[in-house]
């Protein structure tokens, strides 16, 4: 079995209102993960900040928590990625920020940067909370992509860590797939056939991933699958968000070019509309 | 279709288009007249549709020809352009047409705010009525605006009363004679009345008079000559003296111009033509629309070629297709040779036509297309359409087509914005693929719409919506929507009337919480954060739940109510605050209620809103707490209130499949007897909770649709049946 699991999380803190919330969220998962938490501020160094840190944690290193307060100066993406790079960090944690609409969520430029930069999986929190939030519900995507069985074992790992009651994979089908175009009742009768015959395909190739997964792992979560038509990366957002799920598991795209930034796809509108926590598969 | 089907139809077919063609022929020459082009350009047009389009279409029941939104377009082509010039036009937006059919935009009439196309329609509708006026009252004008003929009518009909040629007199009397059958036609019931259009009549009454004159009292035609339908060539004259289009133009502004207004209202009305017709037909077959524009396209070059105006799909002539039990495309071919043969026999006769009574005809589809009933309409709809309305008509009128099409576009998105408050909201995510669909497990069709939805995105909706079967069942969320408009409601409510015909169901939720300013269904929609909940206007939900609620004899009550003390008993919202509870039905004691709640969980920043709907049951005696649950999501909540899941050994599979938590487990053990168990296993699965002598049932976390809101009163029913049987 691909050796799966998080054993050192960082976070980068910024001394914002919302810092407590960040740090009992990162805390709590590192604990259920039993992994150690590296905390990274990009600034100066003071013993007062310093104590900050360390008092909101009181709390969670009496539960024997492991964990590291860095400081470090110079240009904040620089700066991460070379110290995600060297301590081998495999998940990192970022928090989001609220729009001015009700109902959005998105990270901020420089966030997203290191979201899409970052060598390790991430985490994006979009409502971080002192107190704990169970988490019932996690969507994953089950796209056609060589890294999807990963990312589902990931799910499952993070469902039976966070005691989740619900995997949904949803498989995102490509409508361009569909090459009967709805032209009057016949042509609608063959394409409806036609995307009978996907959703199947798409389900037995999703069942071939689950085979793999490991019994004890399944046996806890009820597993469903959704095969939804739609623009790759955005439905299952669209999906997460109606399905009220708590974290939406992703692969990472593939490779990041300069094209694939002029026209968003994947995981390029998830950043800029996070429907829910989003984990990143890396 | 198999021939013999085909064969068995033709004689209806034939009926109807010989019926259809009885009107087309008056329509066919006034339009063209109106037009300013010759009288047999409207009946060439007909034919060579109704060949081509009957051979090459994809629509099943429409019948094609001359168009009246197109007079408009086609006056001012003719005169500005020059005769050859403008069938050169008519050519050039033939093949628009057809590269419109291949570029697949049978959905650019879907682009179109409908108070705009309304706005256009209207426009139309005055330069027809304001042209054909004088000219049915006896009074050519030769005026250079639009506006000019309608600011001239109080003239004409004053002028009306003080001819001193007793032949003008004559003139406008046939006129309102004709206005007077066209008005008054449709309200009177007579069989024999109804044997032939009213159209066809004012035809013969005029053949008629013109014989009578001639045979019996051997006096002149009392009507000026020049007010009579100028001469029909024969046949071969028609051959030889086909125009030749004149390209010569096509590098000028004015010709391109023509062209694209030509085209532009050609596939519209078409569209809208089409889409109308679809709904028409008893058979509820799906047109193909593309194909249709290919045809219309093709139809178009060869009318244009042969002398022929622009082709469209005509709604009043296909309504009367089907009405007469037209059932497929060989009406419209049929239509085509009675024209022909009618010109052939009687083109002598047709000149005892006088003008003034065929531009009667004209001046009542003017009227009809731009009459004040359609204004009410529009105001009870909102004041914003009535502005959009306006703006369209207006413009067109002093300016022309597109410019006014244009008008209307940009004021709409304008007041959209207005009423928004925010340009953003439409620039951020115009480009986004807001809508989403699939199919929910238990088999219907789910869509969720995302931001907002008006007239620049319906097109993404539609093409999701017109990949469903109509007799499946939909139900379309637009909870997650910020605005709706009245375009995208006006058009899902068409959707809805279709899936409603053809055995499906169609159902929009999520409306509910939206602020409108008028009563009007069709009212635009907006999400008011923070607005107190006063709504005067229900949503079709919201009315459709008060008439299920008089089915069952139960009381409803759209407004938030106060009480939600009731649900505080019950373990699962021991952590969630309710926000309201609105959209109520109950019974007469209040025992059975069924409610949307909108409740939340956490505080602050961790809050999740959820809407859905729930049934309350009061029982007249105690029972035990418990909670009945498939997914055993609850488990840990319930744990800490001492909570525990009870088995029955009698019933492994049911035990299998449901996670029932309580306390006292030998008493749930005992309540759960074998009727109670069977009925649960044998229906759909729904949440139900005990608080010690009432119970709460729901599934989903969204709002029901009406038909599972039935689905939910129906089991709430047969359970409260099985508690009370003795056990």
């Amino acid at each position: 079995m691909i050796e799966h699991s998080f054993n050192n999380i960082a976070i980068g803190i910024a001394f914002s209102p919302k810092l407590q919330a960040n740090l009992y969220e990162a805390a709590r998962l590192a604990q259920s993960f039993n992994a150690t938490l590296s905390m990274i501020h990009v600034g100066e160094e003071s013993v007062e900040k310093r104590e900050k840190i360390t008092n909101y944690l009181a709390e969670f290193s009496k539960k024997n928590l492991k964990y590291s307060i860095v400081f470090k100066t110079g240009n904040l993406v620089e700066v991460m990625m070379q110290y995600l790079k060297t301590y081998q960090i495999d998940l990192l944690v970022l928090g989001a920020l609220q729009k001015e609409h009700f109902f959005n969520y998105s990270l901020g430029s420089i966030s997203r940067k290191i979201a899409r930069l970052a060598p390790c999986s991430v985490l994006l929190l979009i409502k971080p909370s002192v107190e704990r939030v169970v988490c019932q519900h996690i969507v994953v995507n089950g796209l056609k992509s060589e890294n999807t069985p990963m990312t589902i074992l990931y799910a499952f790992y993070m469902a039976n860590k966070l005691n989740s009651k619900r995997i949904t994979i949803v498989e995102e089908i490509n409508k361009s797939t569909l090459s009967i175009k709805v032209k009057d009742d016949a042509t609608l009768r063959k394409a409806n056939l036609q995307r009978e015959k996907l959703r199947r395909k798409e389900n037995a190739r999703v069942d071939k991933i689950l085979e793999e997964i490991p019994e004890d792992y399944k046996s806890k979560v009820k597993v469903d699958k959704q095969p939804i038509f739609g623009k790759r990366g955005y439905s299952i957002g669209h999906y997460a968000q109606i399905s009220r799920a708590d974290l939406l598991v992703m692969n990472a795209p593939e490779k990041t070019n300069f094209w694939n930034r002029l026209f968003p796809n994947d995981i390029e509108y998830i950043l800029k509309e996070l429907p829910t926590d989003v984990l990143i598969i890396k | 279709m198999n021939i013999k089907e085909f064969i068995n139809q033709l004689p209806r077919n034939i009926f109807s288009g010989f019926v259809v063609s009885l009107i087309a022929l008056p329509l066919g020459l006034g339009l063209a007249m109106a037009s300013e082009a010759p009288p047999i350009a409207g009946i060439i047009t007909a034919v060579v549709s109704g060949i081509v389009v009957s051979v090459l279409g994809g629509s099943h029941v429409t019948i094609t020809g001359p168009g009246n939104g197109l007079v408009g377009v086609l006056l001012i082509a003719f005169t500005t352009l020059g005769f050859q010039a403008a069938y050169a036009a008519i050519i050039c937006s033939g093949v628009l047409l057809i590269l419109l059919g291949f570029l697949r935009m049978g959905k650019l009439s879907d682009f179109f705010p409908s108070s705009a196309i309304q706005g256009m329609l209207a426009a139309i509708g005055l330069i027809i009525l304001g042209k054909q006026f004088h000219i049915m009252l006896g009074n050519r004008l030769e005026l250079d605006s639009s506006l000019d003929y309608l600011i001239a009518i109080p003239q004409t009909v004053i002028g009306a009363f003080h001819y001193e040629n007793i032949q003008l007199t004559h003139a406008a009397l046939a006129g309102v004679v004709a206005l007077l059958i066209m008005i008054f036609y449709g309200k009177i019931r007579n069989k024999y009345l109804q044997l032939f259009p009213a159209p066809m009549w004012i035809v013969v009454i005029s053949i008629a008079t013109s014989y009578f004159y001639e045979l019996v009292l051997k006096e002149d035609h009392p009507i000026a000559s020049d007010y009579m339908i100028p001469e029909i060539p024969s046949g071969a004259e028609i051959i030889s003296t086909i125009p030749t289009p004149d390209f010569g133009l096509m590098n000028s502004w004015p010709f391109w111009s023509s062209v694209i207004a030509l085209t532009l209202i050609a596939s519209i009305e078409s569209l809208l033509s089409i889409k109308a017709v679809d709904q028409l037909d008893p058979q509820k077959r799906r047109s193909n629309v593309n194909r249709d524009l290919k045809a219309l396209g093709v139809a178009t070059i060869g009318s244009g070629f042969l002398g022929g105006l622009n082709v469209v799909t005509v709604i009043a002539r296909s309504s009367v297709n089907v009405n007469n039990g037209g059932t497929n495309r060989s009406s419209n071919f049929a239509h085509a040779l009675f024209l022909v043969s009618f010109v052939w026999l009687f083109s002598s006769q047709l000149t005892r036509i006088p003008l003034p009574a065929l531009m009667a005809i004209l001046v009542y589809t003017g009227y009809k297309l731009a009459s004040p009933k359609l204004i009410k309409k529009i105001i009870t709809v909102g004041k914003e359409q009535l502005l959009i309305f306006f703006v369209t008509l207006l413009t067109t009128l002093f300016i022309d087509l597109i410019t006014g099409i244009t008008a209307g576009l940009l004021i709409t998105f304008i007041i959209h914005v207005f009423v928004n408050k925010s340009a953003l909201l439409f620039l951020r995510n115009i480009g986004k693929p807001n809508v989403l669909m699939y199919k929910e497990s238990s088999d219907n069709y789910y869509l969720s719409i995302k931001h907002f939805c008006t007239f620049l995105n319906y097109y993404k909706l539609k093409i999701q919506l017109d990949m469903i079967p109509e007799n499946q069942d939909v139900i379309l969320d637009l909870s997650l929507c910020q605005f709706v408009d009245h375009t995208v409601l006006e058009n899902l409510n068409g959707y809805q009337s279709i899936f409603h015909k053809r055995g499906g169901h169609f159902e929009i939720i999520g409306l509910d919480m939206h602020g409108a300013d008028s009563a009007h269904p069709f009212a635009l929609r907006r999400l008011i954060p923070g607005l107190p909940f006063i709504n005067s206007n229900l949503t079709k939900r919201q009315k459709t739940l008060k008439e299920v609620a008089i089915e069952l004899q139960m009381i409803y009550e759209a407004e938030k109510s106060r009480n939600s003390d009731f649900l505080q008993s019950f373990k699962y919202f021991q952590f969630k605050k309710i926000e309201r509870v609105y959209n109520r039905i109950f019974n007469h004691n209040k025992l059975f209620k069924i409610f949307d709640i909108h409740y939340s969980e956490g505080e602050l920043i961790t809050k999740a809103d959820v809407k859905t709907t729930m049934l309350h049951i009061k029982l007249d005696n105690d029972i035990p707490q418990f909670t009945l649950d498939r997914e055993g999501f609850l488990e840990r909540i319930y744990g800490l209130a001492g909570f525990k899941k009870i088995y029955f050994k009698n019933y492994p599979d049911f035990s299998r499949r449901f996670f029932l938590l309580g306390k006292k487990s030998e008493e749930i053990q005992d309540f759960f007897s074998t009727p109670l168990i069977r009925f649960l296993e044998s229906n759909p699965y729904y949440h139900i909770e005990s608080d010690g002598n009432s119970l709460l049932i729901f599934r989903q976390d969204r709002t029901l649709g009406i038909k599972e809101v039935k689905g939910l009163i129906d089991f709430g029913k047969r359970l409260h049946q099985v508690l009370q049987k003795p056990v």
